[in-house]
């Protein structure tokens, strides 16, 4: 695709790669694009490790018995993989990278609001993921991801303090990038960029920032409280000393619902701005699409209590939440709407990006559905705490989230390395990820729909052909990962170099160069337009073609 | 349901077949709206795909689509709620004639005691037709007893019972799973439901003797002393506990609490949270000296004393007339 | 380096302008929304704990009520005067500065410092005498007392009265160590006055330094009736 750059172009002089070289320059920068850059290694890293836990479930699923490692080893695996994939992957990875790195660039501001506490907020993550490594070499922990009481605070020998520890320091990480986002957006918008002309991208990390500065200081206590009765034997908790384990179920729900939210609203906000993009139109409803990230935020506060249908909670109050759950729906459902209506009398080009956006749509729309399963409370209290619940979560977080992740980072991947990455390999990619993911979830549902307890290590022989299925999807799903690393590395070295706008997409960050300079844009832009104004923006000749 | 790729457990309960009814429905309508989106996504991106000299057309919105795609699909979604509620309603509400069978589950195994006294470790026989109440505690950390083929679940902690019902329909042999993870031997926490013809049962039944429940209450009543406080023929230091099970109860504080299990095995374990009404605090504390089975037991006898003096398990539970004629509430004599 | 910018070149050279900012009244903007957003952080964190402590309270009512019943309040409502007393001094601290005097300022704060140092004194005093009548949750735990209500004497579970001393120590001892933090913010904060880095028109640190005292303040002013006051005798 070296048709795409300009031939005559040739590298900027000067941008934040170069603008200072050496270990003390990145370790101690403050600029929200190295920082994103920090992220995106460590995160990588993160992912892949909770990707071999993964390999580990699904390679001693593969036959009924437990043959491949003991129970406790399989026990803490299953936590590990959990407790990595939520914490130091889904909840960071689309605001800590994407949204680190493109937010300033979109409100035409020159960094975030503090930079300094940018900096910190990766520093936290670090030590938190050292801490937890550091557990898992000292035997890791089996409490499940969960960690409900009383087993975690009486019953397991593992290392739950530390891995609460970890966890509790991973979360002030999150705190305070959504922190900074909040007073970054509504202090640091240039003149012009009013709300209503702000990217989806931005309405939508506004959203997920509100609900990490409420919900994150909850499950932060919560963690602090289950430390301090493990350690001194207290009672918070505990039955036998007059403590109640419900109790620990709603505060640690309270936020790990909101959680999920934080995790799939900034990937929304990446799919509004592919659907334009690769539509060339301004996105159907937009202000439905703006206004249903803070719905999706705000109810998203009031259905906790439908992962305890079946934990004890009165039949009344399960009624309760089980209507609010169906609330939450809606805004959803609004979204997939308006982007597909976005569709209608675009002109629509199929590069990798949007690939993963019609992927992401497509399988949110089911995980979603299958949401409605759940809020349906007999249907719930058949299948929770089965692989119904397992497919259900993957469909959204990985159907959704990294798809939503992957589709911006081969988007935003000429703005923030200045060079393309090779479309063939990537579109092979989309669909290898596409075909191996609905192979591995998918018969997950039937699973659990008959039967198959979750967290199992040894399960009844006739649950073995789908758990076998699962497998073989995962092994395919496991190259449709490996494969972005390897070529986007080598794009780095040997990719054609990108001009300012490769896509001749709307949005701030197209106006400055690939890569952008340190302080984002050489003047502060004045803003007189709309947002998604395709109208006025001529698209490349040379555009990718259909196909 | 094929054996080889099954979608659906066997249906062996009465409520089975009506969830399967419910997620059949849900699935439909998924499938429906699946379809629906993924044709409009398919159609519309190769319609309008990218040809030279074709401009996308700017469309800002249409307030009445945005409002009929919400209200639409809410609609439908009231359906689920609606038909899902009152499905829900009945699973959560045990029949009054239930035949009530006592689980006590531990890491990593299910402790079954019949009413007639027969006990089982990790499998429970029950007859068709028959209503069954599960009231379920657990001695150390959350379990959940969970029966794919009844499509019932619940959660069983430690310090408090919960319940759940079934009747089954279908002699044969079903999973129970536990399906809250416990810790090591979560997946091997399983039995099975052996469910019989009323006839097989009763013959399973008769075979070994063994105390009923309640009788193994009454004589844990006599030998850990609660009879010297709680008499039937005077007014004793505790309340007489004729007649008050399921009844409301008036404590010291003034709120009115219903006398179910739970206030029973409260009122064992910790019994000054809740005080009776015109009586003192000076009920000991039974935490530690009782087991579970103990308190099961305990409890059976107590909930006894409010069925008429034949009363056998799975008879109705009939607010009857206490022996001695004392009034059915707590109050200050 | 005498960091009192002039007045006509207040905004492009004013030496605590960060660079990302276009002037000095974006970026104390900024600073205030971010302090604010913080401290609701704070609130959301303490409330996990308020809402456990809630829910016991009703479930438990007799033993959590004797528990309390046995707090000394003096120590706690002297406490509660000081630290009323020292968001005074940090108003009167950022008042001082506003009207250029440093000075005094660097005197208020002293005396808000030597408040919090009197606070977690009393505090001290107060989790000794607990050590000494057994009631740390723990090993030495040793609860014998009871609910005392109109003339009666309800006894209670010792496990349950754990409870609520559980949830004193967490939720008094997490606030004092947001006391200690904030005893070290106006440590540093006076010596920043002190080396003249504020002026009537820069003392943004400060502000948001007295923000957080009062966070500290407030959520005290919920916990001493809650732990303290209510089912008193």
């Amino acid at each position: 695709m070296a048709s795409l750059a300009t031939p005559a172009y040739s590298e900027p002089k000067k941008n934040y790669l170069n603008d200072g070289y050496g270990l003390k320059s990145w370790l101690l920068t403050t600029d929200h694009k190295r920082i994103a850059l920090l992220y995106l290694v460590s995160i990588t890293l993160f992912f892949f490790l909770g990707g071999f836990f993964a390999m580990l479930i699904r390679l001693e699923l593969l036959t009924p018995q437990g043959d491949l490692m003991q129970a406790d080893t399989y026990n803490r695996v299953f936590t590990e993989h959990g407790m990595i994939m939520v914490f130091f992957f889904l909840i960071p990875v689309v605001p800590a990278i994407l949204g680190n790195f493109l937010v300033p660039l979109m409100i035409g501001a020159k960094d975030l609001a503090f930079p300094r506490i940018n900096l910190l907020s990766w520093y936290l993550y670090i030590i938190a993921g050292v801490l937890f490594l550091h557990c898992l070499m000292r035997g890791g922990v089996d409490t499940g991801w969960t960690f409900y009481t009383p087993y975690s605070t009486v019953a397991s020998n593992t290392n739950v303090i530390e891995a609460g520890l970890s966890v509790f320091i991973v979360g002030f990480s999150s705190i305070l990038t959504g922190l900074n986002f909040i007073v970054t957006i509504h202090r640091m918008r240039a003149p012009g960029m009013t709300w209503s002309r702000l990217p989806l991208f931005v309405w939508a990390n506004y959203a997920t920032s509100l609900i990490m500065i409420l919900g994150t200081p909850v499950v932060a206590i919560t963690i602090v409280l289950v430390a301090v009765e493990r350690l001194l034997h207290l009672g918070i908790f505990d039955p036998r000393l007059g403590g109640d384990p419900l109790l620990f179920q709603h505060l640690f729900w309270f936020y790990s619902h909101p959680a999920v939210y934080i995790m799939i609203l900034p990937s929304m906000g990446v799919v509004s701005e592919l659907i334009t993009c690769f539509s060339r139109k301004r996105v159907f409803g937009y202000k439905f699409v703006a206004l249903s990230s803070i719905a999706i935020a705000v109810i998203g506060f009031l259905v906790w209590a439908h992962h305890m249908f079946v934990a004890g909670i009165s039949l009344y109050a399960a009624m309760v939440f089980s209507f609010l759950t169906f609330f939450v729906g809606v805004p959803s459902a609004v979204k997939v709407f308006n982007w597909t209506a976005t569709l209608y009398r675009g002109s629509i080009s199929y590069a990798t990006p949007m690939l993963y956006a019609f992927g992401f749509i497509g399988l949110f729309t089911i995980g979603g559905l299958t949401g409605l399963f759940l809020a349906t409370l007999p249907i719930d209290v058949h299948v929770t705490d089965t692989y119904f619940i397992v497919a259900h979560f993957h469909y959204v977080m990985v159907g959704g989230v990294l798809m939503g992740y992957l589709g911006g980072i081969h988007f935003w991947w000429p703005k923030i390395s200045g060079r393309l990455y090779p479309e063939g390999w990537a579109k092979l990619s989309a669909l290898l990820v596409f075909v191996g993911f609905n192979l591995t979830f998918f018969p997950q549902f039937v699973l659990g729909y008959i039967g198959m307890p979750r967290r199992y290590w040894q399960y009844p022989d006739e649950f073995q052909v789908l758990n076998v299925l699962s497998t073989a999807g995962a092994s395919v799903l496991a190259v449709g990962y490996l494969l972005p690393m390897i070529y986007l590395l080598w794009s780095l070295r040997y990719g054609p170099i990108a001009d300012s706008n490769p896509w001749a997409a709307a949005g701030l960050e197209w106006k400055t160069t690939s890569p952008p300079p340190t302080f984002n844009f050489d003047e502060t832009p004045v803003v007189t337009w709309e947002a998604y104004n395709y109208d006025e923006i001529e698209p490349k000749e040379l555009e990718v073609p259909v196909g | 349901m094929s054996k080889f790729l099954p979608l659906w457990p066997d249906r062996a309960s009465t409520m089975a077949g009506q969830v399967d009814a419910l997620y059949i429905y849900l699935l439909l309508v998924s499938f429906a709206m699946t379809a629906l989106i993924f044709l409009a996504i398919a159609v519309l991106a190769i319609k309008y795909r990218r040809t030279r000299g074709h401009q996308a057309t700017q469309i800002e919105g249409s307030t009445i689509l945005e409002i009929g795609w919400s209200v639409i699909p809410f609609g439908i979604m009231l359906t689920f709620f609606v038909w899902g509620a009152v499905l829900y309603f009945k699973e959560r509400t045990p029949p009054a004639d239930s035949t009530e069978v006592y689980v006590v589950a531990k890491q990593w195994m299910w402790k079954i005691e019949h009413m007639e006294g027969q006990r089982e470790i990790n499998e429970l026989h029950v007859p068709t037709g028959q209503n069954i109440k599960l009231i379920m505690t657990s001695q150390d950390v959350i379990h959940s007893f969970f029966v794919p083929a009844f499509r019932i679940k619940q959660d069983v902690l430690p310090g408090r019972y919960t319940t759940a019902w079934f009747e089954a329909t279908q002699p044969g042999r079903y999973h129970l799973f536990c399906a809250e993870y416990c810790g090591t031997s979560h997946s091997g926490m399983i039995g099975d439901i052996v469910v019989m013809e009323p006839q097989d049962y009763a013959q399973w039944m008769a075979g070994g003797p063994t105390a009923p429940l309640q009788e193994t209450g009454k004589q844990l009543f006599s030998s850990l002393g609660c009879s010297t406080c709680h008499r039937f023929d005077i007014q004793g230091r505790g309340p007489n506990l004729t007649g008050i099970y399921n009844k409301p109860v008036l404590l010291e504080d003034g709120r009115t609490v219903i006398a179910d299990e739970n206030y029973v095995r409260e009122s064992i374990l910790s019994p000054t949270s809740k005080i009776v009404s015109g009586f003192k605090p000076i009920m000991p504390t039974f935490q530690g000296i009782v087991s579970d089975e103990q308190l099961n037991a305990l409890v059976a006898y107590v909930k006894s004393l409010s069925q008429p003096p034949t009363g056998a398990a799975g008879l109705q539970n009939q607010p009857s007339a206490s022996p001695t004629g004392q009034p059915q509430t707590m109050q200050v004599q | 380096m005498d960091s009192h910018a002039t007045t006509v070149d207040n905004e492009v050279h004013n030496p605590e302008l960060r660079h990302h900012f276009a002037d000095m009244q974006q970026q104390k903007n900024a600073a205030s929304l971010g302090m604010w957003l913080f401290l609701v952080t704070e609130i959301m964190f303490f409330g996990g704990m308020f809402c456990a402590y809630l829910v016991y309270r009703t479930s438990h009512y007799y033993a959590l009520a004797a528990a309390s019943q046995t707090i000394h309040v003096l120590p706690g409502a002297i406490n509660t005067a000081v630290l009323i007393v020292s968001s005074v001094t940090v108003v009167l601290a950022i008042h001082a500065i506003q009207v250029g005097k440093p000075k005094l300022c660097i005197s208020y704060l002293a005396i808000t410092i030597v408040l919090g140092f009197a606070f977690l004194g009393i505090k001290a005093y107060e989790y000794n005498q607990k050590f000494e009548e057994h009631h740390v949750p723990g090993p030495t735990f040793n609860f014998t007392d009871a609910y005392h209500t109109q003339g009666k004497t309800i006894p209670v579970d010792p496990h349950e009265a754990e409870l609520f001393f559980s949830l004193y120590f967490a939720m008094t001892g997490m606030h004092a160590l947001h006391m200690i933090i904030g005893i070290g913010l106006m440590s540093i904060m006076a010596l920043m006055v002190w080396k003249g880095k504020f002026s009537p028109e820069y003392h943004t640190p400060l502000e948001n330094a007295g923000l957080y005292w009062h966070l500290v303040d407030i959520i005290w002013i919920y916990l001493f009736p809650l732990l303290y006051l209510i089912s008193r005798r």
